[in-house]
């Protein structure tokens, strides 16, 4: 059986202009990404800051163009359709933003900004009012919040408009570029819990951005690590967190903020600075800051090899060990 | 001496259906060159509390009570005048929404050079102190970077960049609201490490609000912890995070997935909702949702004395003492 969405070497360019960026022109900010999602499942999408998590995203909810690659969903294909075509499929794939206040229009009530799906979709004979206490309740915010503007609400209240916005239509696929950052614990859960039991109840598939990696341990079923516009290892979430191969995703791992003053931090320290998507770094693209790094990783670019439940992008996988053998 | 000394300060905002009470009789101080994270419910009257500070509110609040001192001085008796002065030189803000700092028509460095107004520096030498600042927060290709606008950068480099232009400014009390929620882990621990030597150089008071209870653990000494507008917990974030005196901390704690570590599908949570701000229950704010209620909680608690140097504001802090 094929895959919901099934996303294949994808490359997003970006032009640019001014200073050095006169001089190259174009950067490929996602820069040839291949994943899978399945219905009904979780696909976690982490990494660094700025390595295009955002800009695939936007590229699958066709708001971005992809510049090669192929992007299919149920076996059809998404990239180079016209917007015409696309709206039709705005009702299935739906698209969560990471800024949660900017990206609610300030002149709209929370009501209008809700019930906004169904009036895009054409879909007049909705009863709005009782559409609006029904997505306000699934949230957790009280009826009353229909009238209030953006500017009026707290920045996780406004997420949690976000995500009832998001739901209006009951999509098929949901892409959520952060969808509990601004929120405190507990509502966190109550966020997820809900996105869980959609997708027990009507096999909603998620693709999840954040970088809230106890969210991502606890709700996702794969995980993919992006470093610099292209995936450097993909597999199941647990085995991923059990055991991980790149040492990018190591070091990431090691990162997280445990909620204890006291916590003892094996942290792994990256070297350097990151790299600039103008001038990739030759041979492994990570070997700039790899603490593994050996002399071939700095000319011979590593395959994409499979390992247990998923794949990566290293030739010392597991770095401590394997380095310290071949040197 | 305190940098920031809040006393008994309470914030409205008029709404149709009567006043919406976010911040009652809120104390909480910022001590010289240390860091004071807050923590508390989404909606608790975080971001209330820091617009007050700098008195930049919404058209409709208004404070009811209380004072902001600032190193002495009493904000909200200020001019606006003193306060404009004072914004973005003395006291530096790092919003919520990255959005809200960045002019959209302006390039990033643009920006970068406008808020050096004050200083005595040459156009060049501008640019080149803002070019070190977005290296400094990790930004590669500072030089050409400059020349893009807002929207060309993720949404992590455009907190990153918030954080530069607000330290840039060196000032005496940083706010920080939920400076690091689109960074990385890694990112995340390098900004973290920044901030604390920066503001050791500084010798800065910073004031910082996250939901990540990972993050206040590593870079805050203090810790505040608000429900529904009021202050119930203080104390050393040792002291909060490993004995939580207030039902409710100790709740907030319990719900964070990082001290989960077996899988789950089903996150904890705390049952119940915050209650309505405009029509307020009487009694302790917390009772409806709280396990240990008890009779005297049809009583608002006052703040006591937990251990030390921590406070809460529950009724079981003084009847431990008197049983
Ligand atoms: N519209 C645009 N024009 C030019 N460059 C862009 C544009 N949008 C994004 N970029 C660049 O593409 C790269 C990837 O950005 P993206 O927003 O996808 O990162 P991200 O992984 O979502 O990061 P974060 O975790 O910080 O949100 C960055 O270098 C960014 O500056
Ligand atoms: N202009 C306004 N008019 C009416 N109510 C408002 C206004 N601004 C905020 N509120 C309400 O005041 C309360 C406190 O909001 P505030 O933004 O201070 O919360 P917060 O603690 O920062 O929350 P978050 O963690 O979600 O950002 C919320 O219930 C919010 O809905
Ligand atoms: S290939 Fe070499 S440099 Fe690249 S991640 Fe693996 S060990 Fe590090
Ligand atoms: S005062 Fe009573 S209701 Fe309030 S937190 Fe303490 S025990 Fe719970
Ligand atoms: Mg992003
Ligand atoms: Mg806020």
């Amino acid at each position: 059986m094929s895959a919901l969405l099934e996303i294949r070497d994808v490359v997003v360019r970006f032009r640019v202009r001014g200073g050095v960026f006169s001089s190259a022109g174009s950067v490929d900010a996602v820069s040839g990404v291949s994943l899978d999602v399945e219905e009904g499942k979780t696909y976690g999408i982490v990494g660094e800051s700025g390595s295009g998590k955002t800009t695939l995203a936007r590229a699958v909810a066709g708001l971005h163009h992809a510049s090669e690659g192929s992007i299919l969903y149920r076996g059809q294909e998404l990239r180079g359709l016209v917007e015409g075509a696309f709206r039709p499929l705005r009702r299935e794939i739906v698209m969560m933003f990471q800024d949660p206040i900017g990206s609610l229009s300030p002149r709209l009530s929370v009501k209008s900004l809700i019930t906004e799906p169904f009036r895009i979709q054409g879909m007049r004979e909705r009863d709005l009012d009782a559409e609006a206490r029904r997505l306000l309740a699934m949230v957790g915010l009280p009826p009353e919040f229909a009238a209030r503007y953006p500017y009026q609400i707290s920045g996780g209240q406004a997420r949690r408009v976000g995500v009832a916005r998001a739901l209006a239509l009951s999509p098929r696929l949901l892409i959520a570029d952060e969808p509990t950052a601004g929120l405190d614990v507990s509502i966190q859960g109550e966020m997820l819990n809900l996105l869980a039991r959609l997708q027990d109840e009507l096999g909603l598939a998620i693709m999840i951005i954040t970088h809230n990696l106890n969210v991502v341990r606890h709700i996702t079923d794969r995980v993919g690590i992006m470093y610099l516009g292209k995936l450097v290892e993909e597999g199941e979430t647990e085995a991923v967190f059990a055991a991980p191969q790149h040492p990018y995703t190591l070091a990431l791992l090691a990162a997280n903020p445990e909620p204890d003053p006291d916590a003892q931090l094996m942290r792994v320290e990256l070297q350097g600075e990151p790299p600039s998507i103008l001038r990739r770094p030759k041979g492994c693209e990570f070997h700039t800051r790899c603490p593994f790094a050996q002399p071939r990783c700095a000319t011979e670019v590593p395959r994409w090899q499979a390992a247990k439940g998923g794949a990566h992008r290293c030739h010392f996988p597991a770095g401590w060990d394997t380095a310290a053998a071949a040197s | 001496m305190a940098v920031l000394d809040i006393r008994g300060l309470s914030v409205g905002y008029s709404t149709p259906r009567g006043e919406l009470r976010a911040l009652r009789d809120v104390s909480m101080m910022v001590p010289e060159g240390k860091i004071v994270g807050i923590v508390g419910e989404s909606g608790c009257g975080k971001s209330t509390l820091i617009s007050a500070i700098i008195r930049l509110m919404a058209p409709n609040a208004r404070v009811g009570a209380g004072e902001v001192r600032f190193q002495g001085r009493d904000l909200l008796a200020e001019t606006e005048a003193q306060m404009r002065a004072l914004r973005g030189t003395q006291i530096s803000m790092v919003f919520q929404d990255p959005m809200q700092t960045h002019n959209p028509v302006l390039t990033v460095g643009r920006q970068m050079m406008d808020i050096q107004y004050r200083e005595r520096l040459s156009r060049a030498e501008k640019r080149q102190r803002a070019e070190r600042m977005l290296a400094l927060v990790g930004i590669p290709d500072p030089e050409a970077r400059l020349n893009q606008y807002p929207f060309e950068f993720s949404g992590g480099m455009r907190q990153r960049i918030a954080i530069a232009m607000a330290l840039m400014a060196k000032p005496a009390l940083l706010i920080a609201d939920e400076p690091t929620t689109a960074l990385d882990a890694t990112l995340e621990v390098e900004i973290i490490k920044r901030l604390r030597e920066l503001q050791d150089e500084i010798g800065c008071g910073v004031l910082f609000i996250s939901h990540h209870l990972g993050v206040i653990a590593e870079l805050c000494d203090e810790v505040v912890v608000m429900y529904a507008g009021e202050v119930v917990e203080t104390g050393s974030v040792r002291d909060v995070f490993h004995a939580p005196a207030h039902p409710y901390t100790r709740a907030l704690l319990e719900c964070d997935p990082g001290h989960i570590k077996v899988k789950t599908r089903v996150l904890p949570t705390i049952p119940g909702n915050i209650p309505d701000l405009v029509n307020l229950p009487g009694g302790c704010i917390f009772a409806d949702r709280c396990e240990r209620r008890h009779a005297a909680c049809a009583a608002r608690p006052a703040m006591a004395l937990a251990g030390d140097g921590q406070r809460a504001a529950c009724h079981l802090i003084t009847e431990r003492e008197t049983a």
